[in-house]
């Protein structure tokens, strides 16, 4: 693994008076009811995770569940009520202002689910905004914001007001702007569940196209587990504040580790997610068929091949040295029966 | 038994209005009661009872206690006037360097400050003055009248009218753009030819001052409340009253704090024109979505930067219409402060109205009007001006507006100079058409005024008489004939219908105020006057509106007349009527009818407006024809918002039935002028102003505890 570059360490984020006493009372263990009972509300519990420099981190739960408020904390939007956050190996809870606004000056970009574009300024100059803050000067920090509006293209747009655009256009400023200081942590808050499901797709892919060229570090916010599944290095579902399970979307698929968990993937089609590696035969190299596909290959892909041979598919690693084999059958397995488990 | 249950609230509406006649039936009128006209309470007489209080004497006539409360409250004008006396001459005494007399002098306090601000203002009013006007105050000020003395030359001459006209032009030219600078420029043309130029300049120089103080303050007050729950908490009250506090009123108080001229007009001006820029910069910043300050965060602003350039920024709709307000008081106190010595049009437009001559009249309130739009529309165009970054313009183009100004500020000079030779040994048009000297169709209004008069005299006479005698005296006899107990019973029984406990004691307690005050007679004529017009001012503006409405360019229109005459001052609203129904109660009642029904209409077409599309679509799917769309569906959503136009309406009313006194009413407005010229008037009229803003908001109270309830239970918000 290479570097880290946020860590949590149990992380709380309690709302309501007394919290922060409450929480020393209770030696980190925290029940939301008793909380609830004594008028506060818990909205992160014991959150501990890192995230290494370039990966993303999803974190997926429904409303309610705290992701949100986990994100405000290592932004530090919220104070955390108790817990360690380092962002490059620096206390975020020990930061003065000043130091604060130079972190976000300098190191995070946010993008935000309702856009939260500032609706007196057109395209370019909501772009510069953050430029200008931090004292660029106009020239240098329009013909910036101008090289971001090519990046989203949205070339052409640069002097309309957010009020003239579509919901995705919009995002593409949000988007845009978060990026214009070059951060190199990225806060994404559900940016796009505001949008339609075609539009969605479209900006999921264009996403996934900018981290490619950007390799940003980020922290991902979602409601969508299909989009957690697409997008994601790793994925923490959060539940009532807890984070239930934090590992790759295969291993959430295959492994759920709590019944919450299982509950997504029951409908996730596994031949879209899992990789030839997640389900391959390690141990049996031997007699196998022409056919060799290679570990990185989505089981959807190269299904239609396997299942047309008869004798063990050698499955390939990057160096074209045999790795594992697939039973055809095991692909059929996964992708019905994998089901039967839980149901 | 049935219907009980079905409509509980309407059977305890019943009971109370039961309850509040057989009051009235059951208690008589005391045999000695009579209106008291003129000033007659404050004329010893043996039949009035005396009581002490605070060491104050309070005369005043004994009735039944159900018929009349005692004025248990009668000491409270004496005693605020003593109290701001005290404070002013006595408070407080400290040593002050004294400038002219080189020693330190002994003074009080508040004295002090209040010189010191009085000083500072006249020199902002005169700075601009002189820069249109000419003159030497300013430079005076910065030495001395022996230095003055020594250089004469050094007089400021003032701005030919011409290059402020251009000035006035190019400005809403670069703002705006073409219509709006012919607009400006037609106003300017328009002011010099008629000779208004002087009243003009002097008025705008009060208003220059004036309005950006007053937006400062109400935004910097704003932001301030914004930011701590404590301040917010000790300034609403404050703003509550004085947002139904007539104008009038303060100015008594304003004039012993620091006397007569411009500068304690201006000063009276912040007061009444702050609040409504703080309750609006507050309502702007409360209404800004979380995520957009978390973007300005995430933006890396200091709290300086998110303020000013997040926040207030996207706050602006509602500053905005805050600094339209400020605009909109400071006009209107340009003509009412004018009763304290502030110079200008409002001078000259009270003279005439004082005169009856009505032309001189309109043609101060016309000015007063188009100043009045001309900066309303400019202010507007320069919160919504626009950048251009990839122009890539020449020197040229990026400075064409200096340029052109600057050239006409050398062909103005130019001009007047030649007009020193065209114009010799009388007045120079060119550089400043005196007062008086222009065009004035006075004479013709008048002569208009006259015909009107002399051909529609009977059908006038005819009107007034009826309107006075069959509807006016009964309604008004009507009123006085509440017993106190009765009224009480009434506003508090409505308050508990409405609002449970909590308003009941609102209610109770402003209506006990006015009911101890020595004025009860008076607001209940105050009430009659606002009743009378409230009622038909929602009668035409519910119509209006509605009809307006069922199209979407005739409310489009409607809307940009009402902004209009939202913009005149009020006391331009008397012109017309006077000049019709000359000095009577149906002249001040018309005003009030035309001032009061703009808010109607605005709130009936905005709140109809204002119900969702798909209501309008499942309406129609339902196979509801158009009027069945409006009944059913559209008046009771729309109805909330309606309601707070009623609020709105009351408020206008009671606002214009109090500036009426200056034709001549009876109600707490005569008082009020009254005190404007008595010496110990100052505890009077904050007295007054008072019980006026309490009527105000008795409504305000009940009306939106009804409407929060009703958009509750409708679901809209």
């Amino acid at each position: 693994m290479s570097e880290t570059v946020i860590k949590c360490e149990s992380v709380y984020k309690i709302f309501g008076e007394n919290a922060k006493k409450m929480l020393e009372e209770s030696n980190g263990n925290v029940d939301a009811k008793t909380f609830q009972e004594r008028g506060c509300i818990v909205g992160v519990n014991n959150a501990s995770f890192e995230v290494a420099k370039g990966e993303m981190l999803v974190v997926m739960g429904l409303s309610g569940s705290g992701k949100s408020t986990l994100l405000r904390c290592i932004s530090r939007l919220t104070d955390a009520t108790g817990g360690k956050i380092f962002i490059e190996g620096q206390d975020l809870l020990e930061l003065n202002n000043k130091e604060l606004i130079e972190l976000r000056r300098n190191k995070m970009g946010m993008v935000f689910q309702s856009f939260a574009l500032l609706p007196h300024k057109t395209v370019v100059e909501n772009i510069a905004f953050p430029l200008q803050i931090k004292g660029t000067n106009t020239e240098e920090s329009i013909s910036r914001a101008m090289e971001m509006v090519k990046l989203v293209g949205l070339d052409g747009r640069e002097n309309y007001f957010p009020r003239e655009l579509s919901g995705g256009q919009q995002q593409r400023v949000g988007i845009a702007r978060s990026l214009a200081v070059e951060p190199d942590i990225w806060f994404l808050d559900e940016p796009f569940s505001a949008l339609d499901p075609l539009i969605r797709k479209e900006m999921q892919d264009e996403f996934l196209r900018l981290q490619e060229k950007l390799q940003k570090t980020i922290m991902f916010i979602t409601h969508d587990f299909d989009e957690a599944l697409k997008l994601a290095d790793r994925i923490a579902i959060m539940k009532d504040g807890i984070i239930e399970q934090l590992d790759t979307p295969a291993n959430i698929v295959l492994n759920p580790a709590t019944e919450y968990v299982r509950k997504f993937t029951e409908e996730v089609p596994r031949e879209k997610v899992l990789i030839i590696e997640d389900v391959m035969d390690a141990s049996s190299k031997d007699n196998l068929g022409d056919l060799k596909v290679s570990k990185d290959e989505i089981i959807e892909n190269v299904a239609e091949k396997i299942l047309t041979q008869e004798k063990l598919v050698g499955v390939v690693d990057s160096n074209n040295n045999i790795v594992g084999s697939i039973k055809p059958s095991k692909i059929i397995d996964t992708v019905f029966g994998g089901r039967k488990n839980g149901s | 038994m049935e219907y009980l249950k079905k409509y509980p609230k309407l059977f305890q509406w019943l009971f109370l209005l039961i309850v509040f006649f057989a009051l009235c039936f059951a208690i008589d009128v005391p045999e000695t009661y009579k209106f008291i006209r003129g000033q007659a309470e404050f004329v010893k007489d043996p039949n009035q009872s005396v009581y002490f209080f605070l060491g104050k004497e309070v005369r005043y006539y004994a009735f039944d206690v159900f018929w009349r409360l005692p004025p248990l409250l009668g000491w409270l004008p004496i005693w605020i006037n003593d109290s701001l006396f005290f404070l002013m001459n006595e408070w407080m005494p400290m040593e002050f360097w004294n400038e002219d007399t080189q020693e330190f002098k002994t003074r009080p306090l508040l004295l002090e400050v209040s010189r010191n601000l009085t000083s500072f203002m006249t020199f902002l009013i005169e700075l601009i003055r002189e820069i249109l006007l000419g003159g030497l105050e300013t430079i005076v000020a910065f030495t001395s009248w022996d230095f003055i003395d020594a250089y004469p030359w050094l007089e400021l001459p003032g701005l030919p009218w011409t290059i402020v006209a251009a000035g006035a032009a190019i400005l809403s030219y670069k703002l705006s753009g073409k219509g709006l600078a012919l607009f400006a420029g037609l106003t300017m043309i328009y002011i010099s030819i008629f000779g208004q130029w002087k009243p003009s300049m002097q008025t705008l120089s009060f208003i220059l001052v004036a309005a950006p103080l007053s937006f400062i303050f109400g935004l910097g007050l704003g932001i301030a409340a914004y930011k701590s729950k404590r301040i917010e908490k000790a300034l609403y009250p404050i703003l509550l009253v004085m947002q139904t506090m007539p104008q009038y009123a303060v100015l008594v108080p304003a004039l012993v704090l620091f006397g007569v001229g411009d500068h304690a007009a201006v000063i009276i001006t912040m007061v009444v024109a702050v609040p409504p820029m703080i309750l609006l910069t507050i309502l702007g910043l409360r209404a800004i979505p979380p995520e957009v300050i978390e973007a300005g965060r995430m933006s890396g602003c200091t709290n300086w930067q998110l303020m000013f350039k997040v926040l207030i920024p996207t706050a602006r709709r509602d500053i905005l219409i805050g600094v339209n307000q400020v605009i909109m008081v400071c006009f209107s106190m340009a003509v009412i402060s004018a009763f304290i010595g502030a110079k200008g049009l409002g001078f000259n437009l009270l003279l005439a109205l004082n005169q009856l001559n009505i032309g001189l009249a309109l043609e101060a309130g016309l000015c007063i009007s188009l100043i009045a739009i001309l900066l309303d529309k400019m202010s507007l165009a320069w919160a919504n001006q626009q950048q251009d970054y990839f122009g890539n313009l020449s020197f040229f183009q990026r400075n064409k507006n200096v340029i052109f100004f600057a050239a006409s500020f050398v062909i103005g000079i130019i001009l007047a100079y030649v007009g020193t030779f065209i114009f010799k040994g009388s007045f120079n048009y060119l550089f400043e058409i005196p007062h008086n000297k222009g065009i004035s169709t006075a004479d013709f209004w008048n002569k208009g005024v006259d015909w009107i008069f002399d051909t529609f005299f009977v059908y006038i006479k005819a009107f007034n008489t009826w309107l006075i005698q069959d509807v006016l005296q009964p309604m008004r006899a009507l009123y006085l004939r509440m017993p106190a107990v009765a009224t009480l019973v009434l506003a508090v029984g409505a308050g508990y219908l409405i609002g449970g406990i909590r308003s009941a004691l609102v209610v109770a307690a402003l209506t006990l105020f006015i009911a101890l005050s020595p004025w009860w007679d008076r607001a209940l004529v105050t009430l009659y006057m606002a009743t009378f017009g409230v009622v038909i001012s929602c009668l035409i503006g519910f119509t209006v509106g509605t009809i307006c409405f069922q199209n979407k360019k005739s409310a489009a229109f409607m809307l940009g007349v009402c902004d209009i005459f939202q913009t005149f001052p009020s006391f331009v609203y008397l012109i017309p009527v006077m000049m019709l129904f000359g000095i009577t109660d149906t002249s001040v009642l018309i005003a009030v009818i035309v001032y009061a029904t703009i808010p109607a209409t605005r709130y009936t077409i905005e709140g109809l407006r204002s119900v969702p599309v798909g209501l309008h679509e499942a309406a129609t799917m339902s196979g509801v024809n158009k009027f069945q769309r409006l009944t059913k569906i559209e008046f009771p959503l729309a109805f909330p918002h309606m309601m707070l136009g009623l609020n709105q309406t009351i408020v206008f009313a009671l606002f214009m039935v109090i500036i009426g006194a200056f034709i001549g009413t009876e109600d707490l407005g005569q008082y009020i002028l009254k005190a404007l010229s008595d010496k110990n008037g100052a505890g009077i009229g904050l007295t007054l102003g008072i019980c006026v803003a309490f009527i105000g908001l008795i409504f305000d109270n009940l009306i939106r505890t009804w409407v929060g309830k009703r958009k509750k239970h409708l679901g809209i918000d």
